[in-house]
């Protein structure tokens, strides 16, 4: 059974996989890789990527939280939109 | 200008046959719509297609010395051509046309393969000694002309255009895959490869002498910094006085011809100094020619509109729709012979086939000045980025960022810290020589990510360490702001500027450009300069600016600088439908061409019609994609169509 917390990682890293690294394959992109170090987001496509979870998960990002440590990797967004919605260990 | 062609035989092979020279000047046509001449005899072939400009009456190529031990023929112009044959005549020598063409023959006898350093202009000259059965290949210093090349076994081929070349070719030729992994990190390859497999260039400033079956290649002219902080003295009036004298006579030179001749106006500084000095020195009516965009972001005709009534012009203005992009996609990847980045191009083929219906053969153009003052954003970004590295806690740092992109003003601020860290690639380490243009080149190589994985395993991804590899031995003792434009010099602008989006698309309307920015005293006279006198804290071009700050109007010297561009993916996704982007993205047709993978460009194809597909990288890619596939569709898939020719 899916967790809500699954959930968020999984519809994050499927947008972050179809959008910026062009594949339907998980293997491709680990929870832990960084986007900036990769070079798959630049800082447009961040702007995107907020937009993104925004929309997904009805969320409001302010502007001092555009931060890497918030959404530099398939972990630490789920962390963010996790604490943002008040979802598990929030 | 022109187009030439040849062959020379290299051991004991037959000699060149007149069918082949035909087959391969049939090719340049565009290039030279208005005559045609050989020279030929048991080892070497020349073919000239001529572009009339100046000395319409005898001006023919290919042209000889007295006794017709020397020939020549050349694409391009000499401009100081009037100095030279005054001195040559004084030194006996004796001429038949009154053409630039002919100080050629009679600097080689003076001087040997030395000729080429008295050259004032752009060129590429294919020189035959018979007496000594020595032939010269050479191109001028910047790049602005094209020369290139096949070594066979027992010959080598030569042409302004790579078509030319093809059509002495029994074979489909094949992609250079390592060139266009080049191409899609620095814009085009590294000099003198070619997308082509053994197909090559000479480069800019280089010279090529063949004699007994021995090819040997040699560098006349290079650009190059002082090393130990050797700037040139003065102080900024005195430089300012000495770059203006050299700009109005850089100027003047470039308006000899015995047709008339226009200028591009961008509504940018550089072509608005260059229109400027031509209606004050020039003793030409002043006609100009411009773009428009249906994009608002992308015009420019508001500052365009402006300097035309400031000076008078006799203006006219092409615009570009989106549509036309698309359109004309095709017809200019088969001039441009090389995928590209960008759809900049096309627009520019719009703005030369416009010139040449008002009836113009020649426009000087501001190209070079941005190179050579230090214009681009990307030094100051360098600029930026190497003040952040030596103070990595520096305040000043987001106030910077806003200096550097006003404009990005709202969504800069927001993604502040994203900003930072982007350009902060290889911020650790300023050392590295492609420091200035990592961020740009790291980018640009996102689009190789839908390169298929058969081809990228054939790859050995050391573009970046075979050009670190390729700079002159002096160049870690440069300035980093020369470094970054010695970079750029050697990359974008003599790889794709000049040639792609310049000679190519000039050339396909039968336009010859002429570019005072990049005449050689310019461009030596401004690298002797210390950096700051070319970028004043951020304030680019400045020496330029004070030089010619009585030209222009205080607006035109205020403007943030716009680079040129052209729309990308929204010119192929509006209502319009394009079949032959269709079928060239189609998974078949990329599945049998093999070089992108089918899959991920579905994906990419899906973000663009949700319209997620905004971004720089985005539309590099998609642009790349399409060209690459076009490119191929034109050059391998219908070889055997397009050139029929003779071998």
């Amino acid at each position: 059974m899916e967790t809500a917390t699954m959930g968020v990682e999984r519809q994050v890293r499927s947008y972050i996989l179809e959008n910026y690294l062009f594949t339907d394959d998980p293997a491709e992109l680990n929870s832990t890789d960084s986007f900036l170090e990769l070079g798959i987001i630049d800082s447009l496509g961040v702007l995107q990527v907020i937009d993104f979870l925004e929309k997904a998960f009805d969320i409001k990002v302010n502007d001092e939280e555009m931060i890497p440590e918030n959404l530099d990797s398939v972990n630490s967004v789920v962390a963010f939109v996790e604490r943002k919605t008040g979802g598990a260990g929030s | 200008m022109c187009g030439i062609a040849g062959v020379a035989c290299l051991a004991g092979s037959d000699s060149p046959s007149r069918a082949t020279l035909a087959a391969m000047a049939n090719q340049l046509i565009h290039r030279g719509p208005d005559g045609e001449g050989t020279y030929l005899d048991e080892r070497v072939g020349l073919a000239h297609r001529r572009l009339s400009i100046i000395d319409l009456e005898s001006g023919d190529q290919p042209i000889h010395n007295e006794d017709k031990s020397v020939w020549v023929v050349f694409n391009g112009e000499i401009f100081n051509f009037i100095e030279l044959r005054a001195s040559l005549v004084n030194r006996g020598h004796k001429f038949y046309t009154r053409s630039d063409t002919e100080v050629i023959v009679h600097l080689y006898e003076e001087h040997g393969e030395d000729f080429v350093d008295h050259l004032n202009g752009q060129f590429a000259i294919a020189l035959w000694d018979n007496k000594r059965r020595k032939l010269i290949l050479t191109r001028d210093r910047a790049g602005i002309l094209p020369l290139y090349y096949q070594q066979q076994s027992a010959r080598l081929l030569f042409a302004s255009e790579i078509k030319s070349i093809l059509a002495a070719s029994r074979t489909a030729p094949r992609l250079n895959l390592e060139a266009l992994d080049q191409l899609m990190t620095f814009w085009a390859p590294l000099s003198p490869a070619t997308v082509f497999e053994g197909i090559r260039e000479i480069s800019p400033g280089e010279i090529m002498v063949v004699t007994d079956g021995q090819i040997k290649k040699r560098s006349y002219w290079s650009w190059s910094f002082p090393e130990h902080g050797e700037y040139r003295g003065g102080n900024t009036q005195d430089l300012a006085g000495e770059l203006r004298d050299l700009l109005i006579d850089a100027t003047r030179i470039r308006l000899r011809s015995d047709v008339p001749v226009g200028a591009y106006l961008s509504g940018g500084l550089d072509s608005s100094i260059l229109v400027s000095l031509i209606k004050r020195h020039g003793n030409v009516p002043l006609r100009t020619f411009s773009l428009s965009f249906d994009d608002d972001a992308l015009d420019e005709s508001r500052f365009q509109k402006e300097l035309v009534e400031y000076l008078q012009a006799d203006h006219s203005q092409v615009k570009c729709r989106h549509e036309d992009i698309a359109d004309r996609l095709e017809q200019a990847i088969w001039h441009t012979e090389a995928p590209v980045l960008r759809t900049a191009p096309v627009p520019m083929n719009m703005l030369s086939q416009h010139v040449h219906q008002q009836g113009y053969k020649v426009v000087l153009t501001g190209e070079g000045a941005d190179e050579v003052f230090g214009g681009y954003d990307i030094f100051k970004e360098n600029k930026v980025r190497r003040f952040w590295a030596k103070y990595p806690d520096s305040l000043l740092r987001p106030m910077l960022l806003k200096r550097l992109y006003p404009y990005l003003d709202d969504s800069l601020g927001r993604a502040d810290a994203y900003l930072k860290r982007f350009f902060g690639v290889a911020l650790a380490t300023p050392d590295l020589p492609s420091f200035s243009h990592m961020p740009r080149w790291a980018s640009t190589a996102q689009s190789k990510n839908f390169i298929s994985p058969e081809v990228r395993d054939s790859l050995s991804d050391k573009a970046i360490e075979k050009l670190e590899k390729s700079l002159p031995d002096a160049f870690g003792r440069w300035h980093p702001f020369n470094q970054a434009q010695y970079l750029e010099a050697k990359t974008l602008m003599a790889g794709y500027l000049l040639c792609s989006q310049g000679d190519r698309m000039l050339m396909s309307n039968s336009v010859e450009g002429r570019f005072p920015f990049l005449d050689h005293r310019v461009i030596e006279f401004a690298n002797s300069l210390h950096p700051n006198v070319k970028m004043k804290v951020l304030n680019e071009k400045h020496l330029l600016k004070v030089a010619m700050r009585e030209y222009v109007p205080q607006s035109i010297l205020k403007r943030h600088k716009q680079p040129y561009r052209a729309p990308d993916i929204p010119a192929f996704f509006s209502d319009r439908r394009h079949p032959y982007v269709e079928s060239l993205l189609a998974a078949d047709t990329l599945k049998s061409y093999g070089y992108f993978d089918s899959k991920k460009v579905r994906l990419l194809l899906k973000k663009i019609k949700n319209g997620q597909a905004i971004g720089h990288r985005d539309n590099v890619s998609f642009v790349a994609i399409l060209s690459t596939q076009i490119w191929h569709h034109h050059f391998i898939e219908n070889f055997h169509k397009n050139f029929s020719g003779v071998h």
